[in-house]
């Protein structure tokens, strides 16, 4: 009886013990969720300004960011002394974002219902009084409230015509820009090349007609282009800051005006979800502190597909082999010791492989054969997408070996003695009903090598990941799909904005949105590939047995 | 292994696997048939005349097992087992268990070729062919000799795509085709009444029975001539069982039936032959009606009264 009391109060420890773990999992995986949806979500909702008097005269406007206690040296019961961080923007007439304001020598303060938060394309937030719009330099309208009210129907109009603009740099200039570069590799490759002299000669005056024909249309674009720069510029808008210093820019580089003093919270929503549309769908400016993230969205998750479609089929036929036609033994024990260690392998050693034979190995031998007329300007030599992926595809196939193997192990003897009996070769089998038997372990060995892949980041470093890529990988240009371009990457991105960028301060709310969003795309990727294997097994497996 | 192979004495062929007639074999199978009818003398000795006691009249043999050895690793499984087997009846091996039924069973598709271990002498004609042959096309043999096994093994796959497996391996793309094969073959096995409505879910869903007569409808899809049944009753209820026997029954009709059971309840209802297999021997061979009433040995004897095993 003891004895079974005392089995029985260890049991119950036991049990406690392992509940509090969980627990305590649970908790941290809450608390990562909470801190980055309470530091990155909160990013895009409009802050209220605040303008404030000093007791030296100077005034201040801009939102409020933090509050601290000031450290003093003088020991004693007297209320301790606090200071406000407040984001005044203007770094083109001030030079800074943040300033630090000791609390006491602050005379007065409030909230000014006219005060506009500017959001622009290049340095950074204003925050003033709106004053004139002009048109060169007649006035179109004048005193805030009338700016207000004018402002919003130009700027929608000078907007279409930056859209405009950009279609045709990107369309029709981008296009001719192409081709030129394509006519300039023919006339190298003219040369490399060993026609005879005469056949040369006809075939380069053919191109360089050609070339004289897309440089007179580029011409012409390019006048097109400067007429429409021309247009886009004429309003200007004249704004005043807190101290009233004036400053004039283009209405054009205003990308959102906003009062949040005033808006309400309505005005707050639409405010929030049209920043949160930009950052999901726009691209990153001014070393990508500001707009969005939508190209290192389109790399991480086009990365992590061709990574899938290398890696599926690498892991399933090894598995395969090991499993089902290997001679089980020793030979087959050390392999498969080999490949679970390969999981154990840091990923920057995977990476420095990559660079040694994908990128200077096989690239550098693809751009011997095919592409010299490019040389010494790598093309396929260099980092890309397609190096990265497959680097990656390195790295995770173990994990899918593993798996595939033990859905492999899972299907019953007798089931394959079934198949057997009906006449089936072994291929036929395998094919037929042990493989869609084992298909949602090999599903789920996919979906752990994603959710590892979309989250490496050293070994891409090296074989193809950039800062900022001047093009996605995925554009309207023969053959449509380029996978020797570099690509940005989410992973890279968060460490790139937090830490590398001239603007640590502002950009830390992005940091931690951009990890909530690459923690989304993991889990989207993921649910798409656990509702396929779900799928899969009803079909194959039914719950009713 | 090399030793093993000398007990064996001279009789057997040394290299093993293969070992063909000279003569027509389904001549010599009916020459070695006693002319005159087995008595049912009971036999008290230890050793009677073995020959009495394992060759029956077998009308129309199609299957003959010939002097059959099979060692895994070093162990024998089977000790020189040979029988005829009659076409269109049923033949049950019965005996303790371990006694080998089911490897012999498995020799007649060459299921036991799976197992790296296992080494065969002596040799199995159907229709008087070798199926050990070389030549012999292992899959299309198993084409002509189709299994049904202890456990049910429906493929996880629907129960329409459960019977037209075979069918679609035979290369039968045609869908009306596939369409008639699988209702006559689920007719075939009683099961269609129960199915019908639902031939696109999953074979899984079935219950033990239905999931058995699904695996013997499978096996009939290819038309087989030869239907094993490797104890396909153990894992059922009775009322399953006496289904599946009615079954088995109905199948003599058109091929011919080798089970194997535990059950001797099972063997005397349903076979018309019953071989008793003891520690790998082939100790008694009879129409079922004299081995269950009028065992020869007595080893059988012991056996069908409970006595051991």
């Amino acid at each position: 009886m003891k004895r079974s009391k005392h089995t029985d109060l260890l049991g119950d420890g036991l049990t406690a013990l392992c509940g509090g773990a969980l627990a305590i999992n649970l908790f941290l995986v809450i608390a990562l969720l909470a801190v980055l949806v309470i530091n990155g979500g909160g990013y895009f909702w409009p802050r209220e300004l605040i303008q404030l008097e000093l007791a030296d005269g100077s005034v201040l406007l801009g939102e409020l960011h933090d509050r601290e206690e000031i450290p003093s040296e003088t020991e004693g019961g007297e209320e301790p002394e606090t200071r406000i961080r407040l984001k005044t923007g203007n770094r083109d007439l001030t030079g800074a974002d943040f300033v630090w304001i000791d609390e006491p020598e602050i005379v007065y303060r409030n909230r000014p219902t006219e005060a506009v938060v500017l959001e622009r394309q290049e340095w950074g937030n204003f925050y003033g009084y709106m004053t004139e719009l002009r048109r060169g330099d007649q006035a179109l309208a004048r005193g805030s409230e009338q700016v207000w009210g004018a402002f919003h129907p130009l700027h929608r109009q000078k907007l279409d015509e930056l859209a405009r603009i950009h279609r045709l740099e990107t369309g029709e200039i981008g296009d001719v820009n192409y081709e030129l570069e394509g006519l300039r590799l023919e006339l190298r490759k003219l040369e490399l090349g060993g026609l005879d002299e005469e056949r040369r000669h006809s075939e380069r005056e053919k191109i360089e007609e050609r070339q004289r024909r897309l440089e007179a249309q580029f011409e012409a674009l390019s006048r097109r282009l400067f007429d429409m720069r021309e247009t886009l510029e004429a309003e200007t808008l004249v704004m005043a800051a807190a101290d009233g210093t004036p400053r004039e820019m283009p209405v054009a580089d205003v990308v959102r005006a906003i009062r949040p003093n005033s808006g309400g919270t309505a005005g707050a929503l639409g405010i929030y979800f049209s920043r949160l549309w930009e950052f999901l769908t726009g691209a990153p400016r001014e070393a990508n502190t500001e707009g969005g993230i939508f190209p290192a969205i389109f790399g991480t998750v086009m990365m992590v597909f061709i990574m899938s479609f290398a890696v599926a089929p690498l892991g399933v036929l090894a598995a395969l082999y090991l499993r089902e036609y290997a001679k089980q033994g020793p030979v087959v024990r050390v392999v498969r010791i080999a490949v679970n260690n390969l999981a154990g392998v840091p990923s920057i050693v995977f990476g420095v492989f990559g660079l040694g034979f994908f990128v200077y190995l096989i690239g550098g031998n693809i751009d011997r054969l095919f592409y010299s007329e490019v040389l010494p300007t790598p093309t396929y030599g260099t980092g890309g997408i397609l190096w990265g992926s497959l680097t990656l595809a390195l790295l995770t196939v173990p994990v899918v070996i593993v798996a595939t193997e033990e859905g492999l192990a899972a299907v019953p003897r007798i089931v394959r003695e079934g198949s057997l009996a009906l006449g089936a070769t072994k291929f036929e089998t395998t094919w037929r009903v042990v493989i869609p038997s084992a298909a949602p372990g090999i599903l789920t060995g996919l979906i752990l090598a994603m959710a590892r892949a979309a989250g490496e980041v050293a070994p891409l470093m090296i074989v193809g990941m950039v800062k900022l890529a001047p093009a996605l990988p995925i554009d309207g240009h023969f053959p449509f799909v380029h996978l020797e371009r570099k690509f940005m990457h989410l992973g890279f991105h968060i460490y790139d904005v937090g830490f590398q960028s001239p603007n640590v301060e502002a950009t830390k709310p992005l940091v931690f949105a951009t990890a909530l969003l690459l923690i989304l795309v993991v889990t989207v990727m993921n649910v798409v590939a656990i509702a396929v294997r779900n799928r899969l097994r009803r079909k194959y497996v039914s719950s009713a047995v | 292994m090399s030793d093993v192979t000398k007990q064996d004495g001279p009789k057997t062929p040394a290299n093993g696997v293969a070992k063909i007639e000279k003569e027509d074999p389904v001549e010599a199978a009916i020459v070695s048939v006693p002319m005159e009818p087995v008595t049912a003398q009971k036999q008290t000795a230890s050793r009677p005349d073995v020959m009495d006691a394992t060759n029956p009249e077998i009308p129309d043999p199609i299957l003959h097992v010939d002097a059959l050895s099979l060692w895994y690793g070093s162990s024998r499984a089977l000790d020189k087992i040979s029988l005829a087997m009659s076409e269109k009846r049923i033949t049950a091996f019965i005996g303790p268990s371990g006694c080998g039924k089911s490897t012999l069973l498995r020799c007649i598709n060459r299921l036991n070729d799976l197992v790296d271990t296992v080494r065969i002498e002596g040799d199995i004609l159907l229709e008087g062919r070798s199926i050990y042959d070389p030549a012999r096309d292992v899959n299309a043999l198993r084409k002509r000799v189709g299994m049904v096994f202890q456990k049910s093994n429906p493929f996880p796959k629907s129960i329409y795509e459960n019977i037209a497996y075979g069918p679609r391996i035979q290369g039968v793309g045609d869908r009306r085709e596939l369409d008639e094969i699988v209702e006559r073959s689920l007719r075939g096995a009683a099961l269609w009444d129960e199915v019908k409505d639902r031939l696109a879910d999953s074979a899984l869903g079935l219950s033990g029975g239905q999931q058995q007569r699904l695996c013997i409808a499978r096996a009939i899809a290819v038309e087989p001539d030869v239907i094993l049944l490797d104890e396909p009753c153990s894992a059922l209820d009775p009322i399953a069982t006496a289904k599946i026997e009615e079954l088995m029954l109905e199948l003599k009709e058109s091929y011919t039936l080798i089970v194997v059971t535990h059950n001797m309840q099972q063997a005397s209802r349903v076979s018309d032959y019953t071989a008793f297999l003891y520690l790998g021997e082939l100790i008694e061979y009879q129409e079922t009606e004299k081995l269950f009433i009028n065992p020869i040995m007595k080893q059988t004897e012991d056996y069908i009264t409970g006595r051991f095993g």
